[in-house]
């Protein structure tokens, strides 16, 4: 049987404004995969709802999950005023992860999206190109690619460091290809990489985000327009929490 | 200690149910819990074909409770009966309850009609109450005679007890009670959601694209005990009792305002095994108390 289980808080460190990352100790660590989110629960009992966070990275020597988080609400603030020590309420790892495929990968994050990138740059046993969109020169997370990534290329929307512009514009620029590309980010963004993956003819991953409730796909809160027939409702809906959070590009719309 | 309840001739081993919408089929929660420990699996609510639901965001979070408006998408009733049922089918100690939801009395009975002779099937509960949808749904719930009508239609065609499910959305509860009762029903079950909404300051904008869902939780749990007391005061049928139970106080407190069976809901949300820790704590309190069958309790406090 699958638990909700408390999970301890081993580090907390502020990455950039409004960015944390946050380590657990948690047993989730044994079964998860790059590209699946735990649940993280408030400790206070009036907010009900989970927050669903994708994996940084996995740390099985350790048993520890880190996860990093945008401050958006009430929750995630309460979860970056965690401190060592303190325990917070978890259930995961949720969802599909991303498949390891390819000789050569492009892994593509935008802001808050860059996080669950990171420990699939780790476990991708080919090339890795990790390219990241951020809004200005907080570049959160960014140094931590140079180990797992063969390049990195950064693209910020004000131009304070490297490509001035999106990461389509990045990867247009470089003239990227390979065998796949994983995406996560915001939707105009996955959208544009996704059409860049259609006019190159590389196969294309992209993790989903919408509000949810149960996190396990039982209430139908987190859906998302699928291309087909889908095999739980049979409408064209298919379930970011339990059918995804990953798909392929062409099986949504995005 | 006797935790058996019976309810239109359906012998349920325990009062513990699940809210029809918040658990599925049960599939997604065997991974938590073991459902033959469950008084009933209530399914979530199925039409006579699929439903795509609403679009998002579907889901809100408000204090202490949470507002959704999915729009019941659901696969319709032939795939639920090759696949669901067939799944409930290992659950036999479990009872299963499938809620039946429609646009249309027509549509009501194509599903009651289909699910006639399903034998796992041990009862109908008849939507008349999802706030989330335009026609059909709520439309029945708050018209008293329309409550009747539609109950006697579903009566006439279901081979199954029917419980009629109300919506808290209405000026007194009791009338729709009544009408249910009147209509023939073998039971009531309450309460369904209540319309609420939210509005993101900063956007200026409706949180769910439905701009309305209906609001469960802890919050709505004192206006459900309310319905359920003054419902049993009224008629002579069952009540299965919901509302933002979330602790087995919360599901004592029902049965002691009147009804026969509660149902969990929002609650599995949170806690994934809300179901079975309640009823676990159901059955410390019968032994504190010395209470040794759970029938004594229903509807005591008057």
């Amino acid at each position: 049987m699958k638990v909700k289980e408390r999970a301890t808080v081993v580090a907390q460190k502020k990455l950039a404004e409004g960015v944390f990352s946050l380590e657990l100790e948690t047993n989730a660590t044994k079964y998860a995969v790059p590209g699946q989110f735990i649940n993280i629960f408030s400790n206070d009992k009036s907010k009900l709802l989970p927050r669903p966070i994708s994996i940084c990275e996995i740390n099985e020597l350790n048993n520890t999950l880190r996860v990093v988080f945008r401050v958006v609400g009430e929750g995630t603030t309460e979860f970056s005023e965690l401190q060592a020590g303190d325990t917070v309420e978890i259930l995961g790892p949720l969802g599909n992860g991303f498949p390891l495929e390819g000789e050569k990968a492009i892994v593509v994050g935008g802001g808050i999206g860059v996080p669950p990138m990171l420990e699939l740059a780790k476990q991708l046993k080919g090339s890795v190109t990790a390219v990241m969109g951020y809004r200005n020169d907080d570049l959160f997370l960014a140094d931590e690619f140079i180990d797992a990534a063969a390049d990195v290329i950064i693209a910020t929307d004000d131009g304070s460091v490297g490509v001035h512009g999106t990461v389509v514009d990045a990867m247009k620029e470089n003239e990227l290809t390979a065998d796949v590309i994983y995406a996560c980010g915001p939707k105009p963004m996955l959208r544009g990489v996704a059409q860049y993956a259609l006019e190159k003819g590389i196969k294309c991953y992209v993790s989903m985000e919408e509000r949810m409730a149960c996190g396990v796909g039982a209430c139908l809160g987190c859906v998302c327009q699928a291309k087909e027939v889908d095999d739980h409702s049979h409408v064209k809906n298919k379930r970011v929490c339990k059918d995804g959070p990953v798909f392929l590009s062409t099986e949504v719309e995005l | 200690m006797n935790t058996k309840v019976t309810i239109a001739g359906v012998e349920f081993q325990n009062p513990i149910m699940e809210a029809s919408g918040t658990f599925g089929s049960g599939m997604e929660y065997s991974e938590f819990v073991d459902l033959n420990k469950l008084g009933a699996v209530v399914t979530k609510g199925v039409a006579n074909v699929p439903w795509l639901g609403n679009p998002t965001p579907r889901i809100a979070e408000v204090k202490s409770g949470m507002l959704n408006a999915i729009g019941l998408q659901n696969p319709g009733v032939e795939v639920f009966c090759e696949r669901d049922l067939k799944f409930l089918e290992q659950y036999k100690d479990a009872k299963v309850v499938v809620n039946v939801c429609g646009h249309s009395a027509e549509e009501y009975i194509e599903v009651v009609d289909r699910l006639a002779d399903e034998k796992r099937v041990d009862m109908l509960e008849i939507n008349i109450s999802c706030p989330n949808v335009k026609e059909g749904g709520i439309a029945f719930g708050q018209d008293p005679k329309a409550v009747e009508e539609i109950t006697r239609l579903v009566k006439a065609h279901a081979k199954q007890p029917i419980v009629m499910k109300l919506s808290p959305n209405v000026t007194d509860i009791k009338v729709m009670a009544k009408a249910a009762e009147a209509g023939g029903a073998d039971a009531i079950s309450l309460i369904n959601t209540l319309t609420g909404m939210k509005i993101d300051v900063e956007r200026q904008s409706f949180v769910l694209a439905n701009k309305t869902g209906g609001m469960s939780g802890p919050a709505v749990h004192p206006i459900a005990v309310r319905m359920v007391y003054e419902c049993a005061s009224t008629v002579s049928i069952p009540i299965i009792g919901m509302g933002g139970i979330s602790t087995w106080e919360d599901a004592i407190e029902m049965m002691l305002a009147g009804a026969t069976a509660v149902s969990i809901g929002t609650a599995n949300f949170y806690n994934p095994t809300a179901t079975l820790d309640i009823l676990n704590g159901m059955k410390e309190y019968m032994e504190r108390k010395g209470i040794e069958d759970i029938n004594d309790i229903i509807g005591i406090v008057k």
